[in-house]
């Protein structure tokens, strides 16, 4: 049985018909040709496929697809800024060195681009204003979903901190 | 004077990085053909089984299925190094990886189901998965397919290496150490699974593959073997590949299979493992048992090391047979040594079969030769940083197996980590109490949390490694109309950056900006040979290959720039897309053109006597256009192949093998908790002979990426075996490190200008691993004052020793 779902896609509105065990990852990947999000593991342990729904990270390989229904689902295409330049998560994974070969980069971008939302929507501490910025250990915490074997991590984590001092 | 470095040196960010930072970079998950079938391969359910019989009608009767294979339906030739692999198993299976049966179906589900349909009957037999009980006479033959050259139906592979007069110095030593360590299963995890991408052409009988290989070339080679084809026939075009480490170095099993599904169907043919697939069917780190028996004379001077290793080969021969060139390597030179005998054994089992590993087997042999060395030190009652010292390599050394040393960081690596670590002021005497408190708040006596320090070096080739008849690269330059540069290079880019590096090269020599160079190095049909991405090779070799391309060009561009500019000055300066002459203001110096074109080299020019007018210059591009244009009409293009000068060893493994020589040491410190039995790796100090800095950036990147992969090897990541199975087949199980796990790098680089790298830099990528598990364990050993002895140094291990360490104390206030 088909299950017809609406939701935004990179902002767009977008409609189709998906069996009931369809997961987003394959849904973007295979029905929307978004090649962008990575398929690492489909089984949630190493984050590459991370998207944002509705603003918060998931791992698109264990989210069904009928679940996007109503939802607003930004992928890394949807990340990158609309005249085609950097957005500026991308811009301190660029700089900062933070990208080898890149597999997991998409995820780890959308991670970073759901930490600074939570940042810059005060969400981290409830009922408080921003006050202080994200320290190293509260990144490094936040990107463990996110499995990387090329970089070590430490330029992925310097660009998030760069990108905090920027932005926040 | 040497001319300043403009663009060598900086911290350029990776040119492809934009692409793959907003996913538009393809790799091999990501290529979809039009019309492409989808091939998925049925693997032996026991990894020892007599094969009875393959029925697959039900398979073949499938809606969507287009094609089933097994060994019956093919002529093929086995692969691997030493030809011992078959691509499709009959009659037997070996290893649990082993491929029975591929389809090519139009979904992926279809395949998947249609395997499930495939009825495989097998005689499951015994198995061996011990090396000692593969080499008892008893033990039936393992890999059929190579016989009579050993003295053992199981040996795959025997290496013997010694210098110097082992006896007299055994009879030297004041002291000899003798252990044995097991080092463990560790899998490369790249972030992207195996796939490829066939598509073969039935009208012209021509294979295009769509391959993530380290090594293009020799692949082309070993796929044209396999499948009984002409090389040229075949065609390999690598997509952006994501993360190799040295598991795509051999071809594997499901590279012809996906080829031969394609020749079958006339259709292009994809397969990609799943996470599951690739911890299962995806070569490993080398697992080896090490007994190394070492001496240290009265005054704390090295004297000889006896080496027995035995490798678990698993069922089939790859590349990574042939470590023991590298482990012989850091056995006979890491350090001055006067005598050493190695012996090193592969023996096939039933286990899942080992190939290279970043470092190519030399974080097992680093492991063990670092560990001893403490030992050494504690028998002696030497300080364990003076002892290295004592004993470390030095500039002009040729070493007992004749590795050339003309550049050698390895003292003031050693000087470095020591410094900057405080190691003296940190390090724990061997009762476990501290000889100082300075740093630390508070004595490792009595306290849960014990800290530690250790230390460790290491040897690595640093300017490729000549193991193959070749280690050159080749590579076309050319300068287009409009003043764009394009380098086509035979080296590959895995995300190491070489495209970078390559680019930086040519902005540096021909003034042109990074922006206006194309880094061409992707497809077989258009560039130049190169051996592949392995022994640290790409940035020296391919960076070498394209300064002698650059040169070659220069020589045609300064022709016809001297032309255009009415000059006869034959020095010339690139710069901002323009070339400066650099006039001659000495009017006495001799005007006999042979004596002058002799002394005109770069430093000359740079001398009082050459000045350059910031106004007197031509455009490159235009330069080029009156190449092309007038006489006598050339193209601004050239080609280099750069052999580096190493020398392949004899048959005694005697040689300069590599054209120039890393060395690196790490301090480590640890804090354990010794109610868990937790490793905790606070701060790594590591300094590395990388030559000259070409890129920080990128060079920070390949330090930091290397040393967390040496972390996970020392504490956390190995792959379970049971009777030839794999119990932790996933990210849940095999425990990758985290970000949050990563300790503090402080990087420390040492340049030691090597003349033969380019601008004197030497190979960096495998080292940042070498040396950190040796100096994890020696700072583990430090902080419980005890000995571990395997790796990886999990909890339960630590738990263990620290258990036997109190039952000893308490046996000997009984006693």
């Amino acid at each position: 049985m088909m299950h017809e779902i609406t939701f935004f896609l990179n902002e767009k509105e977008v409609t189709c018909k998906v069996k009931p065990a369809t997961v987003l990852l394959d849904l973007i990947r295979d029905g929307f040709e978004l090649k962008g999000t990575k398929p690492g593991c489909h089984e949630g342990e190493c984050g590459a496929c991370t998207v944002l729904v509705n603003d918060a990270p998931v791992n698109s390989c264990l989210f069904l697809a009928v679940n996007a229904n109503g939802k607003r689902i930004t992928t890394i295409e949807g990340l990158t800024n609309k005249d085609g330049s950097l957005h500026a998560v991308q811009e301190v994974l660029v700089e900062s060195g933070a990208v080898q070969c890149g597999f997991c980069t998409s995820g780890m971008a959308m991670s970073i681009k759901a930490m600074l939302h939570q940042y810059e929507s005060g969400h981290h501490v409830p009922g408080e204003s921003l006050k202080n910025l994200p320290d190293r250990e509260e990144i490094k915490k936040y990107l463990e979903g996110n499995l990387c074997r090329c970089t070590g991590y430490v330029k992925i984590i310097d660009a998030a901190e760069k990108l905090f001092a920027k932005e926040v | 004077m040497k001319p300043k470095l403009k663009v060598i040196g900086t911290s350029v960010p990776k040119q492809d990085a934009g692409m793959r930072v907003t996913g538009k970079a393809i790799y091999g998950h990501d290529i979809k053909l039009q019309g492409m079938l989808y091939g998925a391969i049925l693997r032996t359910e026991h990894p020892s089984a007599i094969i009875e019989s393959i029925d697959t009608s039900a398979a073949r009767k499938l809606e969507g299925v287009y094609c089933v294979i097994t060994a019956d339906d093919v002529d093929v030739n086995n692969i691997g190094y030493k030809r011992d692999h078959p691509i499709l198993k009959k009659g037997e299976a070996n290893c649990t990886r082993d491929e029975i049966a591929a389809v090519a179906a139009e979904t992926k589900e279809i395949a998947k189901q249609a395997l499930k349909l495939i009825k495989v009957k097998y005689k499951v037999r015994k198995g061996i998965y011990d090396v000692h009980e593969a080499l008892k006479e008893q033990a039936p033959q393992i890999n059929k397919f190579i016989s009579g050259k050993f003295s053992n139906k199981n040996i795959a592979e025997t290496f013997h290496y010694e210098h110097g007069n082992l006896e007299e110095e055994k009879k030297k030593s004041a002291h000899i150490v003798s252990r044995k360590f097991t080092l463990p299963r560790m899998t490369h995890a790249c972030m992207a699974t195996s796939n490829v991408t066939a598509s073969y052409n039935m009208l012209d009988k021509k294979l295009l593959l769509y391959s993530s290989t380290q090594v293009p070339f020799l692949y082309q080679r070993d796929m044209a073997h396999a499948l009984k084809m002409n090389p040229s026939d075949i065609r390999v075009i690598q997509p952006i590949i994501g993360g190799g480490f040295g598991s795509k170095l051999d071809i594997h099993p499901f590279e012809p299979i996906c080829a031969l599904l394609s020749i079958k169907t006339g259709k292009p043919v994809q397969i990609l493992y799943s996470r599951e697939e690739e911890f299962i069917a995806s070569p490993i780190r080398q697992p080896m048992e090490i007994e190394l028996t070492a001496g240290v004379d009265k005054d704390g001077n090295f004297t000889f090391r006896e080496i027995n290793i035995v490798k678990d080969n698993g069922a089939y021969t790859s590349w990574g047979a042939t470590t023991p060139f590298v482990i012989m390597q850091s056995f006979s030179s890491l350090y001055k040594l006067k005598a050493c005998r190695f012996n090193a054994t592969a023996v096939y089992t039933n286990n899942v079969f080992a190939g290279s590993f970043r470092g190519y087997g030399n974080p097992q042999a680093t492991f063990a030769l670092e560990r001893v060395i403490d030992l050494l030190a504690d028998k002696l009652g030497m300080d364990k940083a003076e002892i290295r010292l004592k004993n470390a390599n030095e500039k002009g050394e040729v070493t007992g197996q004749g590795l050339h040393y003309d550049t050698c960081g390895h003292k003031e690596c050693l000087d470095t980590v020591i410094k900057k670590s405080k190691y003296h002021s940190f390090r724990n005497s061997d009762n476990g109490t501290l000889r100082n408190t300075n740093k630390n708040e508070s004595t490792n006596n009595g306290s849960r949390f014990k800290k530690g320090i250790g230390l460790a070096s290491m040897l690595h080739v640093g300017g490729g490694a000549k193991i193959y008849r070749s280690d050159g690269c080749g590579t076309t330059i050319k300068i287009d109309p409009y003043g764009y540069c394009t380098i086509i290079t035979g080296s590959n880019e895995i995300g190491q950056g070489s495209e970078t590096v390559l680019a930086m090269m040519a902005s540096e020599e021909l003034g042109i900006d990074l922006k206006k160079i194309k880094v061409i190095n992707t497809d077989t049909d258009v560039k130049p040979w190169d051996v592949g991405v392995h022994a640290s090779r790409t940035s020296f070799v391919a960076g070498n290959s394209l300064l002698g391309a650059i040169k070659i060009l220069k020589e045609k561009l300064n022709k016809k720039a001297g032309e255009l500019l009415k000059s006869d000055d034959t020095a010339y300066e690139y710069e901002n897309g323009n070339i400066y002459p650099l006039r001659n203001t000495n009017i006495n110096e001799s005007t006999n053109t042979e004596n002058k074109a002799s002394k005109l080299t770069k430093e000359i020019a740079n001398t009082d006597s050459y000045i350059r007018n910031d106004s007197d210059f031509v455009k490159l591009d235009k330069v080029v256009r009156e190449m092309h244009f007038t006489e006598p009409n050339e193209l601004a293009v050239a080609n280099f192949f750069y052999e580096p000068s190493s020398k392949f060893q004899d048959k005694d493994f005697k040689g300069n093998v590599s054209g120039s020589y890393a060395f690196a040491a790490q301090a480590i410190e640890v804090e354990v908790d010794t109610y868990t039995g937790n490793v905790k790796v606070t701060d790594i100090y590591v300094a590395q002979d990388v030559g000259k800095v070409l890129n920080p950036l990128l060079l920070g990147g390949q330090i930091e990426g290397g040393i967390l992969q040496g972390v996970g090897y020392a504490l956390t990541e190995e792959l379970l075996m049971h009777e030839g199975k794999i119990l932790n087949p996933n990210f849940h199980n095999y425990k990758m490190l985290t970000a949050a796990d990563i300790p503090n790098i402080h990087f420390f680089p040492i340049e030691t200008n090597d003349k033969e790298g380019p601008y004197g830099a030497k190979g960096v990528g495998e080292a940042p691993l070498i040396p950190t598990a040796a100096a994890i364990a020696n700072a583990v050993c430090n902080a419980l004052g005890l000995e571990v002895i395997d790796l990886p140094i999990t909890p339960e291990k630590v738990m263990k020793a620290l258990a036997s360490k109190n039952t000893e104390t308490i046996q000997t206030k009984n006693k």
